[in-house]
């Protein structure tokens, strides 16, 4: 029975992890760049709906949406104003500032919204049971907000000329260009696209548990592993990652305390990149 | 189009390279409306930094390059796109996770009206890759991807395709077919620049040919009389 917990538990875990990863991997793979503001980023669009939830008492799926909105222009401009300037230069100098930028990001959280942990809904949700499942109701958002996001996910990277373009730019760059693809401007659509998964799976982050400033940096690393597992600049496989650190990390417990979840995290990123770069679904070498 | 003797690619006395030092110094190469020219030469004699420069990839600092007459030098590839231009690079010529008919509608990215009549025909010429228009692109054999590359090149219907050793690495059995289709796609009035290996086989397919080495011009010719000087044959076709 506890098995059964855990892996439900897991898969809720691994549904936010998939989120965030699907942005990780879409940036790294269109940009070359491995973007360590992701999970900050998150933090923002998780108090944004916090905001509307609490003055305007907007239920959360309502308060989503201007959440994704300023999450997604937010990105835009970190790109704009810090990343485009830097891409010609190293890419130390890049990850390098999208960790000054994550810092900033997190110390802007602070001053907003304070450094005290804060919750969308009070009070205490009756949660299901079946067959000694416990299932709260939050985790079920979590899990369809999650298939309904992979779903868009799906049908904007197979069917649209948009999504296709960020798919090329992922295989090979130099042929997307030679071929006419607006270079630029799929950057930019890569950033609203990801900046509005972003925004999700922080709020999802923020339904699952509670919304603290380092909320989106304590998850950046499994969102990393997951990316990486996946294969970087695969985003079917960033789902597949996702889930499956989501249940390795929850099935750790079993042997081992669960302060140590993270580093389950951690050694499944590092056997990866030692055994197989390439990840899961064959990505792009690292 | 009105004067018919001004060549669809002129590339006068081009010097360039990747940075400060040139690679090409003073090369000439002119592709006339309907022309197949090949360009020859031995390893690292610049051949593909050449193709590059006419694309706009690679940095030209002296002479020009001509477009149907219209000055392109040192413009971007995306812009050259839309003058009709093609290029099929000597590797990494396909998207390997998107499908054929994917890889496809990426060459035709910058057309505005139906492209589906062009990969119509695409598919009338390699009728493979219709059958195989979900497969990955990456999945499939040497011969294939050179298949996919050139229909992607061939999606804006280019005035010229210019194609960078595309046998490279083939068995000699598709070889042999890839120059059967470069005339088919000549045939239809697509005029071609390419860089081969197999010279010998390349030259008896064009109209004229070049010989290249350490980034300047060696001879230009028709493709029979550069077949038939026992210099050239020697020298650069690897004996007779
Ligand atoms: N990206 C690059 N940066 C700097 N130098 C380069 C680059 N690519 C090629 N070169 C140099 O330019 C010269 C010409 O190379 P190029 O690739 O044009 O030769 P090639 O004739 O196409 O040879 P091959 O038959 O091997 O394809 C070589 O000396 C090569 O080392
Ligand atoms: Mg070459």
């Amino acid at each position: 029975m506890e098995f059964l917990q855990l892996t439900y538990n897991g898969l809720v875990l691994g549904s936010i992890l998939a989120l965030g990863a699907i942005g990780v991997t879409m940036i790294f793979g269109v940009l070359r760049f491995a973007h360590f503001a992701h999970g900050d980023l998150m933090t923002v669009g998780a108090y944004v709906a916090l905001t509307f939830v609490h003055w305007l008492a907007w239920p959360i799926w309502l308060a989503a949406l201007p959440a994704i909105a300023v999450t997604s222009i937010l990105a835009v401009v970190l790109d704009q104003l810090f990343y485009r300037r830097l891409r010609r230069v190293a890419p130390v100098i890049l990850l390098i500032s999208s960790f000054a930028t994550a810092l900033m990001l997190r110390a802007l959280v602070q001053i907003i919204w304070g450094p005290d942990n804060q919750v969308y809904a009070t009070g205490i949700s009756i949660p299901y049971r079946i067959a000694g499942l416990v299932i709260t109701p939050d985790s079920l958002k979590v899990l369809g907000a999650t298939a309904l996001m992979v779903v868009v996910v799906h049908l904007f990277l197979a069917h649209t000329k948009m999504g296709k373009s960020m798919r090329a730019m992922s295989d090979n760059v130099d042929l997307a260009r030679i071929s006419g693809v607006p270079v630029k401007r799929v950057i930019f659509w890569t950033w609203v696209f990801a900046g509005a998964l972003t925004a999700v799976a922080g709020i999802l982050l923020g339904v699952d548990t509670r919304l603290i400033p380092t909320m989106g940096w304590n998850i950046l690393l499994p969102i990393f592993a997951a990316a990486i597992l996946g294969g970087v600049g695969r985003p079917y496989g960033a789902v597949l990652g996702g889930l499956i650190i989501g249940l390795a990390m929850n099935y750790s417990v079993l042997f081992m305390p669960s302060a140590y979840k993270l580093a389950v995290a951690f050694i499944i990123m590092i056997a990866v990149l030692i055994l197989r770069p390439q990840g899961l679904l064959k990505g792009i070498s690292l | 189009m009105s004067d018919n003797n001004q060549p669809v690619l002129d590339i006068r006395a081009v010097s360039g390279g990747y940075g400060d030092i040139n690679i090409l110094e003073d090369v000439d190469l002119k592709v006339h409306a309907g022309e197949v020219v090949v360009i020859v030469g031995p390893n690292g004699a610049g051949k593909s930094t050449l193709m590059k420069a006419a694309f706009g990839l690679v940095q030209v600092n002296a002479g020009e390059v001509l477009l149907s007459g219209e000055k392109i030098t040192n413009i971007s590839p995306d812009r050259l796109v839309h003058k009709g231009m093609s290029y099929v690079p000597q590797e990494r010529n396909v998207f390997p996770t998107m499908s054929v008919q994917e890889n496809l509608e990426l060459g035709a990215y910058i057309r505005k009206d139906d492209a589906r009549a062009q990969m119509d025909r695409i598919f009338d010429l390699f009728p493979k890759l219709k059958e195989r228009r979900k497969q990955a692109a990456g999945l499939m054999s040497g011969g294939e991807r050179q298949m996919v590359a050139m229909g992607r090149a061939l999606m804006i219907e280019p005035t010229l395709l210019m194609l960078d050793e595309p046998t490279a690495g083939l068995a000699p059995a598709y070889v042999h077919q890839v120059f059967d289709w470069i005339r088919a796609i000549n045939d239809q009035g697509v005029s071609i620049l390419m860089v081969e290996q197999n010279a010998k086989q390349a030259l008896r397919i064009a109209n004229r040919g070049y010989v290249l080495a350490t980034g300047r011009n060696r001879h230009e010719d028709t493709g029979e009389r550069l077949l038939a000087d026992p210099e050239i044959a020697d020298m650069f076709l690897g004996g007779r």
